[in-house]
């Protein structure tokens, strides 16, 4: 029965007053989730506009850029871009989109927000820590673009910062000075916040849960944070001190990833005893983790959508979804050489990297393979929610794919470094992912705003994103076939003029498609101050953020009382009054 | 009712924690294990640098293996005070918890000192992060004072939580978990350091 409603609430703690309070310093997960959603949302128009630079560049790098030669006297002289600058766009725009969009917004945006409401708790375990987190992130972000500020710019060496390049200093390019060194700082900070928060999300998955709310109970994406902050506990532990060996190599003297007798720019480095596949396995190590850190909350985010537009749990239930996820968590530990097939490394140790990785293509597999069986035959609502799903395991799908090749260390020979990587990592993680937060908020701004998306406005959204990015992405796969080399600024050799016409069609998909979002930027910012307002239940969904007595939700959530679970998520009935039970419900119907 | 329960006052609304642990509990554990991820990396890249040099230095004569022995023991004990102290604090008894946790906080400066003079006798022979006198691998240097630093750091943030707590405690402003979870990273600090010490130390003692 009902024993929780009758049962005196404590919060532990006071709603807050002020502004400063309520919107700034807050302890409020469900505020802290937007400020990190706003600051992925900053950072990804930050990281757009420089893949637009880039690609304008790739395009027509003859042309000269209006403007640049202001904006950067040094690193654009005329408007023409230097394969310096070329580089450093490139190594902020991969920095920016993997660190501050991909791991920020699908975790910690929507995991903050609706974490604590689907398990039916008021707050995480740590609320301090949780404000502590965001900011300090919000620092990393700003030491970040500071690199963008100082005098010799930002750094070449790629999101991955390879040493020796990144660990030498000046000698080796402009942005080598100051910019790495931020760099190095700004990724050290955001480690220590990302490690605050996995702190949080696990404790509050494992000791907050609501009366009823078994470890089974839990929703998809509920279990996809929490994978996600176990994996990230390891992986972002080796980032920290990966990054402080190479601050200690540029500004102490230390030589941990630089060898002697190298020669950069003509003048002997006065470094001895360091190996630049120390870094690589350092950064390696966290790098594979962090990929999977940047998909697995899409992949519980969609698998928690498609129910509610499919009217039916996913094919498999519970065991197998969760059970695929920890798997991926588990095998993603053991596969981070196969970023380092080409380093030198010995084939034989290569297989031992190549085996694994393509047993983690099980999991992959299990999980498309489950969506598509219970999209089969279902009777689908296509909202704009479920299109942006479906467009989710397309792209998932094609960008996966190239995954298989890559994984062989034959095949990756004529592959790695080329565009064909570059392909697989943007469809597969990148653009998945952002298809996974448009799903997440579509599905979720009438719970977090209390009023409805236009869905006309989303629709257009959707189908002109969906074109565009296959534009963009798929061709990248030819062309890196035939040997287009990437983290290059210009292509001079004779086999690549017949790519340029390829790389034109690129950019201007590429620039169209980031038009488009403009649609999207409108939907949100008309919908939150203006949208239709929104019923409590609109997708008539069964987990526990849609029995919440407001939208969005009251400061503790659940409005002074605890709600008491009674099912399993995703039930759907035939006959009755409605084809759905949610999870508080203790009312007995026919399930199937 | 289980701890975590009462202490956040809901008891019977919620469920059972998974592991059995208050939060805060959990959370110091989840923390060790992410930090000994952050020694274990480091500790991978000295071993990695070792075993790929040439002219390796082993410059510990007995005098620092000496000295290495006693900041060893002086932090073994140092667990063992923490743990009186701890159970000083389950018992309920504050002034024995404050002089088991101040018996620690200086038994950790104590380590620290030594560690501190020990540097100092370094530098004054020309060790640096950059620099070996004896003219072999200057990695040794960095991997010495990097690892030696960072875990000397846990020690000092350790000594200053511990006495935060024992005046919280003694106050009444903290409990007896806040005790046991500091009693726990201080004991992952000791243990951090039986691997420092034979991995630094004892491996390039002087042949």
């Amino acid at each position: 029965m009902h024993e929780a409603s009758a049962q005196p609430v404590v919060h532990r703690h006071a709603p807050p007053q002020g502004f400063i309070r309520k919107y700034v310093f807050s302890l409020d997960h469900k505020v802290i989730g937007l400020q990190y959603y706003g600051l992925a949302l900053a950072a990804v128009f930050i990281g757009m506009v420089l893949s637009w630079l880039m690609r304008i560049h790739l395009g027509w790098p003859a042309l000269p850029f209006p403007g640049l030669n202001k904006l950067s006297p040094n690193g654009a002289p005329g408007g023409l871009m230097t394969p310096e600058y070329y580089l450093s766009l490139m190594t902020m725009h991969g920095t920016i989109m993997v660190f501050f969009v991909l791991t920020n917004a699908p975790q910690a945006g929507f995991g903050n927000y609706f974490l604590p409401i689907q398990i039916g708790a008021e707050d995480m375990a740590f609320p301090r820590f949780n404000m502590m987190s965001f900011w300090v992130t919000f620092l990393a972000f700003v030491v970040l673009i500071a690199a963008f500020f100082v005098t010799d710019g930002p750094p070449i060496s790629g999101w991955t910062a390879y040493a020796p390049l990144s660990a030498v200093g000046r000698d080796a390019g402009p942005g080598q000075a100051l910019g790495q060194t931020l760099w190095g700082i700004s990724i050290a900070l955001f480690c220590i916040g990302q490690l605050l928060g996995s702190l949080n999300f696990i404790s509050t998955t494992l000791d907050l849960r609501t009366r009823g709310m078994s470890l089974a109970r839990m929703p998809y994406s509920t279990w996809a944070w929490f994978v996600t902050s176990v994996i990230g506990l390891l992986a972002f532990a080796v980032l920290l001190p990966a990054c402080i060996l190479l601050i200690l190599d540029r500004v102490a003297g230390t030589s941990f990833f630089i060898p002697a007798g190298l020669v950069v720019s003509d003048k002997l480095q006065p470094h001895a005893g360091g190996s630049p596949l120390l870094w690589q396995h350092l950064f390696w190590f966290f790098g594979h983790p962090e990929v999977y850190i940047a998909i697995l909350p899409s992949i519980g985010i969609v698998s928690h959508i498609l129910p509610s537009f499919l009217r039916k749990n996913i094919l498999g239930g519970a065991r197998t979804v969760v059970g695929s996820l920890i798997a991926f968590g588990f095998l993603s530990y053991m596969v981070w050489g196969h970023h380092m097939f080409l380093s030198g490394m010995n084939p034989f140790s290569a297989i031992l990297f190549s085996v694994p990785t393509l047993i983690i293509t099980i999991p992959a597999t299990i999980v498309v393979l489950l969506w598509l069986g219970s999209i089969y035959g279902a009777k689908i609502r296509f909202d704009s929610p479920a299109l942006f799903c479906l467009g989710f395991i397309s792209l998932f799908i094609s960008g996966g794919i190239s995954g298989f090749f890559l994984a062989q260390p034959s095949i990756d020979i004529q592959l790695h470094a080329t565009y064909f990587v570059v392909a697989h990592f943007h469809l597969v993680m990148a653009v998945a992912a952002i298809f996974g937060i448009f799903a997440g908020t579509y599905f979720w701004a009438p719970k977090m705003f209390g009023r409805m998306m236009n869905e006309t406005l989303a629709k257009w959204h959707f189908w002109l994103t969906f074109i565009g990015v296959y534009c963009i992405f798929m061709p990248m796969h030819y062309i890196g076939l035939a040997g287009n080399v990437r983290r290059y600024a210009l292509f001079n050799d004779d086999y690549m003029i017949p790519m340029n016409p390829v790389h034109k069609f690129m950019t201007i998909a590429a620039l169209a498609t980031g038009a488009v979002q403009l649609i999207f930027l409108y939907n949100l910012f008309h919908t939150r101050f203006w949208g239709k307002k929104a019923p409590d239940n609109p997708w008539e969904s069964t987990t526990l953020e849609w029995s919440t007595p407001s939208s969005p939700p009251p400061f503790d959530n659940f409005g002074g009382k605890y709600p008491v679970v009674y099912r399993s998520p995703y039930e759907f009935v035939e006959g009755g009054a409605a084809d759905y039970v949610i999870q508080t419900s203790p009312v007995e119907v026919g399930t199937h | 009712m289980s701890e975590s329960e009462v202490a956040l006052g809901h008891a019977a609304v919620m469920e059972e924690p998974a592991y059995a642990l208050p939060p805060k509990k959990l959370t110091v554990w989840l923390f060790i294990i992410s930090d000994s991820l952050t020694f274990g990396s480091i500790l991978f890249a000295y071993g990695y640098l070792r075993v790929g040099s040439t002219n390796w230095s082993t410059p510990f004569q007995f005098p620092s293996i000496l000295n290495g022995m006693i900041m060893t023991f002086v932090l073994l004990t140092s667990s063992l005070t923490m743990l009186g102290g701890v159970l000083a604090a389950k018992a309920g008894r504050k002034s024995v918890t404050v002089r088991w946790m101040g018996l620690t906080a200086l038994l950790g400066l104590l380590f620290a000192a030594l560690h501190l003079r020990e540097w100092s006798h370094m530098i004054g022979e020309g060790w640096r992060l950059f620099q070996n006198p004896t003219g072999g691998s200057v990695q040794f240097g960095a991997a010495f004072f990097s690892i030696t630093g960072l875990h000397l750091l846990h020690v000092v943030s350790g000594v200053i939580a511990i006495l935060v707590v024992a005046i919280g405690f003694n106050r009444g402003r903290l409990t007896e978990g806040h005790v046991e979870t500091t009693g726990l990273y201080w004991h992952f600090v000791d243990v951090v350091w039986m691997f420092v010490f034979p991995l630094v130390y004892l491996m390039n003692a002087a042949r």
